[in-house]
């Protein structure tokens, strides 16, 4: 093996965007025990919104439409899908989602044709840099400290404002919750669209390291990062993000092998084979039963 | 004295099953109500479909003279109507602080005088308040239920079996409790299993069987009616 530091930080890189993604799966299983399905689908709308939008407006126009178009989305999954399914059994929602990711993915084959999209390279954090010897682009320096900023004020969010308040009683009773007057489709709402926001980060620190995006450009990334949160314990924020970056890591330290190289992603699947089976609470899941 | 609330020809159902068949009483402003009756009777399902909580198939439910019936829970608590729900039901994962503040959800007012308030009736959660409510013993989660329920300043407030699983220790301070919230101002609507209590504490009272009222009078007369005694009290004609 010959780790490198451009291995390390690439995997801390990669961590980083997983955690971005991780983020909108756990939040949403939080409060309304689903696996959002679509969500890694919303990353990739993303990716390819912003491609349109750099067509017709310079960047600077383009990132900040792109955050809201990504947020309006999520938004709108929800409102349209979920919603109206909140007394329906837990299964039904999840096929709803299962559905929604199959609707985006070939929604984006009819409008981009199925031809990859040349993502846009983003001045600045698409530039190469060198740290400690080793020549990579900013963007890989960019994220792990975005990422850690957004996770930061995400949990002071959670823990220190009224509707982060509002969210944790939510996730633990929907009735009292709606007895102490909280609206909870406007929780669940806010929920959403946080973690469409993340995403929509995510996606533009992703896609910068790649050329292109296709309609299951989300489909690796999302199901990473839901792996990353059942590692670390669905429903928990601190869990999905270490386990995001030791997912990122590990699989970049795979790669550095010449001989292993090509099992990265199948190292990322035995794990969640593992946890399931040993620890299917995750690293700082809840205790309590509670079938998927 | 007025009237607070007047529920009229209320009727919830469940799948076809009747839990509450047509019923219509008064809770007079100021005063302590109860409702009695054993399990099944319906006491419940009348209070969750006048918070909001269970949606009625007819009936009205006036509070100060307006018909709430229908609001989402969140405009019944905004007009001063608060359930503190059976079981407790604390917030677990928040802590005793975060749940009273939690109580006054939709107040934008300033909440001191009331945090105040409810710690002077309940010095316990005072001492408590950086513990998470999952942590604290049935008695207390029912005060910090009863609590945050007052940090709404609702003009009603409406308890589900406040003594349920209660040393009977306990339960005696959380009549003494409703008393004391009373003589503040506030009108209680209760629900008790505890008849003794629940009637003794009551300026009129109700009794429910199978979804119907089927008597009504003050706590003093229907302790002294032959069949509530020996249908809720225990005691042989």
């Amino acid at each position: 093996m010959n780790i490198t530091i451009d291995h390390i930080l690439a995997g801390i890189s990669v961590g980083g965007q997983y955690a971005l993604i991780a983020i909108g799966y756990t939040m949403v299983y939080g409060i309304l025990r689903l696996i959002n399905f679509a969500h890694g689908d919303v990353f990739m709308a993303s990716g390819l919104i912003i491609v349109y939008l750099t067509t017709a407006m310079p960047l600077q126009y383009a990132i900040p439409i792109v955050l809201l178009l990504t947020v309006m989305l999520g938004f709108l999954i929800e409102r349209a899908a979920y919603k109206p399914l909140r007394a329906a059994p837990r299964m039904s929602v999840m096929i709803s989602a299962i559905g929604v990711s199959y609707l985006i993915q070939n929604l984006a084959l009819y409008i981009t044709g199925g031809l990859p999209q040349t993502y846009p390279a983003i001045p600045w954090i698409s530039d190469s840099i060198t740290i400690f010897g080793a020549v990579t682009k900013r963007v890989t320096i960019i994220t792990p400290i975005l990422t850690a900023i957004l996770i930061v004020l995400l949990v002071a969010l959670i823990r220190y404002t009224k509707i982060g308040m509002a969210m944790r009683a939510v996730s633990k009773d929907f009735e009292t919750s709606q007895l102490m007057g909280i609206k909870i489709n406007r929780v669940i709402s806010t929920t959403f669209v946080i973690g469409s926001l993340l995403a929509a980060v995510g996606s533009l620190l992703y896609f910068t390291s790649y050329q292109s995006v296709v309609p299951t450009s989300g489909s690796m990334p999302g199901l990473k990062a839901f792996v990353a949160a059942v590692f670390g314990g669905i429903g928990s924020i601190p869990g999905a993000v270490i386990g995001a970056f030791i997912i990122g890591i590990c699989e970049n330290l795979i790669k550095s092998s010449t001989d292993f190289s090509i099992f990265s992603d199948a190292f990322t699947f035995a794990l969640l084979i593992v946890v399931l089976c040993v620890r299917p609470t995750g690293l700082f899941g809840e205790k309590s039963i509670d079938k998927v | 004295m007025s009237n607070i609330l007047e529920i009229r020809n209320l009727s919830v159902s469940y799948g076809g099953i009747e839990a509450i068949k047509n019923i219509s009483f008064d809770v007079e402003e100021g005063k302590i109500v109860t409702l009695i009756g054993s399990n099944g009777a319906g006491k419940s399902s009348t209070l969750r479909s006048i918070a909001g909580i269970v949606k009625a198939k007819h009936g009205e439910v006036l509070f100060e003279g307006e018909n709430i019936l229908g609001m989402s829970p969140d405009h019944i608590v905004k007009r001063g109507v608060t359930l503190v729900p059976e079981g407790r039901h604390v917030f677990p994962n928040l802590t005793v602080l975060e749940n009273l503040k939690i109580g006054a959800y939709l107040r934008k007012d300033n909440i001191t005088a009331d945090l105040e308030n409810v710690y002077t009736l309940f010095p316990r959660l005072k001492e408590r308040s950086w513990q998470l409510a999952g942590t604290l013993s049935g008695g207390e989660q029912q005060m910090l239920a009863v609590g945050r329920a007052l940090m709404a300043r609702p003009k009603l407030i409406m308890m589900d079996e406040p003594s349920l699983g209660l040393a009977p220790i306990v339960v005696q301070g959380i009549f003494d409790i409703i008393r004391q919230i009373n003589e503040q101002g506030i009108t209680v609507l209760l629900i008790e299993q505890n008849a003794n209590m629940a009637l003794k504490v009551a300026d009129s009272a109700f009794v429910m069987q199978t979804g119907e009222i089927t008597l009504s009078g003050t706590g003093a007369e229907l302790l002294e009616n032959e069949e509530v005694k020996e249908a809720y009290l225990g005691k042989k004609k």
